[in-house]
């Protein structure tokens, strides 16, 4: 073939974790601390509930939009959890993982050259989405020092006349901070002021430390300008099920309808059903797997206070997120060396934007004794670099 | 603080003290002084060691036995019981709904002892009307630990 392929696509670089994976996985023996989900399985209640699906042969489409069954209780949680109400019929959509619904979102959302503002560090997938959807990504470069949190000055500072959209993606993978009430509201009076739309990245909601989760859906005024987006891959531990969700006015879940009806067709049906049991009956196992990365995200802090290397105390998701500036290396080179010299494996901040420079995500989707393991190569490995200089 | 601390423990009794401030956000002194009242009022009464027996030479044999009693006037089930708790080789007595009385859990190192017990200790026991014993064949779970093969870590290394 000598025709060309997209330009477009083309023009995306592919993710900074790739070249990363690559190196660490001719490795052996590493222990990882980098990956973005859980370590528990899917709870057994809703496994069953799956494979009791697939034993009743409920292996058919669902409606576009999703299972009814499903969008009710999906508008029950968001009641219950945020007291928002939306309408399960129109202003729902099921989707396969929480990635679909930013793509799909994004998509219906913006005109050919209208702007995307991404705060960063961020999840790899908001640039590139809406590269694709001819928009144009505005990144905000997220302080160390406001702990990574969204200001309203930074967010003015980027605003222009078009501006579109305003991802707001917390708690935040990779730094692991949240928006408290407070933060919210400030953000939400100059989104009104300036009339845009927000892209609310919630799917770790569930993993916040302090306080309950608040989404900025439920500040007076938001609804109607929000896309608000959750799944059950964290708070459930349900990544391979692929399922996640959308809730928005019903003009924009029309127009998402449509781009989903005809790239995707329905979510899987089998995870539909599992997913019905967990919003049903799966807040103890949310809870309890709260407890437990707690526990480990003190365990973290405390060794990284003891080491002697920043970490701000993040409040949400499984992510700290460590300075290392010290050592007068980039993420990359850092991330690098311990892998090579200790084989730990974890993410240079950088992998999430320019702004996550000086930083490493640590995630603690592990066991305590993994963490354990992983801490002491860590601190050999600073120990070192430390009498080096 | 009582509830997430009696969780951790329960996994795992031997994390240090230190440890355990840490995981809970707390200081040392009041996690031990918490401990110890948790000791005083008998709500943690004892630490133990969960083993695979299986694994070692050592013989074991676990049997269940379904007991149907009499209850005492004014003592009820708690007499009976206490006869049969005070022998070392009995692992647990529960009292059940249901269509027998007592579930007593025994270990001994053979067949033949356990059915010694029954036979010679506990249905000569006056109240005793009738015993029913079931062996224990393999252990898959025990304390809420699986005692199978553990699961190797199959996610990817990296994601973002």
């Amino acid at each position: 073939m000598t025709k060309e392929l997209s330009n477009k696509v083309f023009s995306i670089k592919p993710s900074g974790i790739r070249k990363f994976f690559d190196l660490v996985s001719e490795m052996k023996d590493v222990i990882s601390l980098g990956v973005g989900e859980p370590d528990f399985d899917t709870p057994w209640h809703i496994r069953d509930e799956g494979i009791f699906a697939l034993e009743k042969g409920k292996t058919f489409y669902t409606s576009n939009s999703g299972l009814k069954e499903l969008r009710q209780e999906i508008a029950n949680y968001i009641k219950r959890t945020q007291g928002i109400d939306y309408n399960p019929d129109d202003e729902v959509i099921v989707t396969v993982g929480g990635s679909e619904a930013i793509d799909i979102g994004i998509r219906a959302l913006v005109n050919d050259g209208d702007e995307v503002i991404i705060p960063q560090p961020s999840y790899v997938s908001y640039e590139p989405c809406a590269i694709l959807a001819n928009a144009k990504p505005v990144i905000i470069n997220l302080k160390a020092e406001n702990e990574f949190r969204l200001k309203p000055e930074e967010l003015l500072n980027a605003i222009t006349d078009r501006t579109k959209i305003l991802i707001l993606p917390f708690p935040n993978n990779p730094t692991g901070s949240i928006m408290d009430k407070a933060d919210l509201e400030a953000i939400a009076k100059i989104i009104i002021e300036k009339d845009i739309y927000v892209m609310s990245d919630e799917i770790y909601s569930e993993l916040s430390y302090k306080e309950k989760h608040v989404s900025i859906a439920a500040l007076a005024g938001m609804k109607e300008r929000t896309i608000l987006i959750n799944g059950f891959s964290k708070a459930y531990a349900m990544t391979g099920w692929r399922l996640g969700y959308a809730c928005a006015p019903k003009e924009i879940i029309k127009q998402m309808t449509k781009i989903h009806q005809f790239a995707i067709m329905c979510a899987p049906t089998t995870s539909q059903y599992a997913a019905v049991e967990a919003l049903k009956n799966g807040d103890d196992d949310v809870a309890m797997m709260r407890q437990e990365y707690n526990q480990r995200r003190r365990f973290l802090l405390n060794a990284f206070k003891e080491m002697n290397i920043p970490c701000f105390e993040p409040y949400g998701a499984f992510y700290v997120f460590p300075c290392i500036k010290e050592f007068g290396m980039t993420s990359e080179e850092f991330a690098t060396r311990l892998l090579q010299e200790e084989k730990v494996a974890a993410v240079p901040g950088t992998a999430f934007g320019d702004s996550g420079e000086g930083h490493l995500r640590i995630s603690y989707a592990y066991s305590l004794d993994n963490l354990k393991k992983a801490m002491e190569r860590l601190k050999r490995f600073v120990e070192r670099l430390r009498e080096q200089a | 603080m009582r509830d997430e601390l009696l969780s951790i423990i329960e996994k795992n009794s031997k994390i240090g003290l230190n440890e355990l401030a840490v995981l809970l956000g707390a200081d040392e002194a009041a996690v031990l002084s918490e401990i110890e009242t948790l000791e005083r009022d008998g709500v943690i009464c004892g630490y133990h060691t969960l083993i695979d027996w299986e694994k070692t030479s050592i013989e074991k044999v676990t049997a269940l036995i379904e007991v149907r009693v009499t209850p005492q006037r004014g003592q009820g089930f708690d007499n009976i019981a206490e006869r049969i708790y005070n022998y070392p080789e009995v692992r647990a007595v529960y009292l059940i709904s249901g269509g027998y009385d007592l579930l007593v859990i025994l270990e001994e190192k053979s067949l033949r002892e356990i059915s010694n017990f029954v036979s010679d200790k506990l249905s000569t026991l006056d109240s005793v009307l009738s015993t029913a014993t079931h062996f224990i064949l393999k252990k898959y779970k025990d304390h809420g630990t699986i005692l199978a093969k553990k699961r190797e870590d199959e996610r990817e290394i990296i994601t973002p």
